[in-house]
């Protein structure tokens, strides 16, 4: 009986821990991915017509 | 005049190619896409013209990260905060996610994030999302590496019970709301990963 209590207590206070730690991943997951978002988008046009100019301006083409 | 072609494509190929990052890193900085991209395309440009520096073979995402933080701070200091709270919410909410918990969760991770101090955020950013080593975020932060493994602990920290405790300034959204959303948003995506 007291066996089976202590290591019920223990399955809970491991359990928080998962928890907390789940949580932690939780938001380091939504954390990459709102950053992924972004990385994601296709890159505006405008990005790479600032290159190409400036790229002309050096003497050589690509 | 006489600059060698092959030095400079791979450059060329490789900053290309950082420039998504630039952008991701930028849309942190200052909340407002538009504002972000002349950040990130500054950057770039400041990438491009300082190319005669760079050493091919080192590492251009850091290089180029720090050009761009430096940017940041030299020219949008002043005006970061209000514009990341006011018009990234306003943003998010009519970017409709057919997920109504992953938009809370995006909504409230952003302004938790926005409540951090920005060395924080900064540090968790680049750690947490951009994939940097804590040594590479130290480089672009210009500080020491025991510093930035501090921040980043202490802004995980600081995060959770913000978003645990509904801590940020948002109307209507109970305490908790945010974290419970987050976790479920996070199992589906961890699923996909």
């Amino acid at each position: 009986m007291i066996e089976h209590q202590s290591s019920d207590d223990r399955r809970k206070t491991s359990a928080s821990l998962d928890e907390a730690r789940l949580r932690q991943q939780a938001i380091g997951v939504r954390l990459r991915q709102m950053f992924d978002e972004v990385v994601n988008e296709p890159v505006p046009e405008e990005f790479l017509d600032i290159l190409r100019k400036a790229d002309k301006r050096a003497p050589e083409k690509r | 005049m006489a600059r060698a072609a092959s030095t400079d494509d791979p450059f060329k190929r490789e900053l290309v190619g950082l420039i998504p990052h630039l952008r991701a890193f930028a849309r942190t900085l200052c909340g407002d896409p538009s504002a972000a991209d002349d950040l990130a395309q500054d950057a770039m440009m400041k990438a491009w013209d300082a190319r005669e520096s760079f050493q091919m073979g080192t590492n251009m995402k850091a290089w180029t990260f720090m050009i761009l933080r430096n940017q940041f701070y030299s020219e949008k200091r002043r005006s970061w905060r209000q514009t990341q709270l006011d018009q990234e919410t306003a943003e998010r909410t009519l970017v409709a996610v057919d997920d109504p918990s992953a938009r809370v969760a995006l909504d409230e991770l952003r302004l938790g994030l926005g409540m951090l101090p920005p060395e924080q955020r900064e540090a968790l950013i680049l750690v947490g999302a951009g994939g940097f080593a804590y040594e590479e975020a130290a480089e672009i932060c210009g500080c020491a590496v025991g510093t930035v493994k501090s921040r980043v602990s202490r802004a995980r920290r600081a995060l959770h019970s913000i978003l645990e405790t509904g801590a940020y300034d948002h109307d209507g959204a109970a305490a908790g709301d945010a974290m419970r959303a987050i976790l479920a948003d996070a199992e589906r995506l961890s699923t996909v990963r």
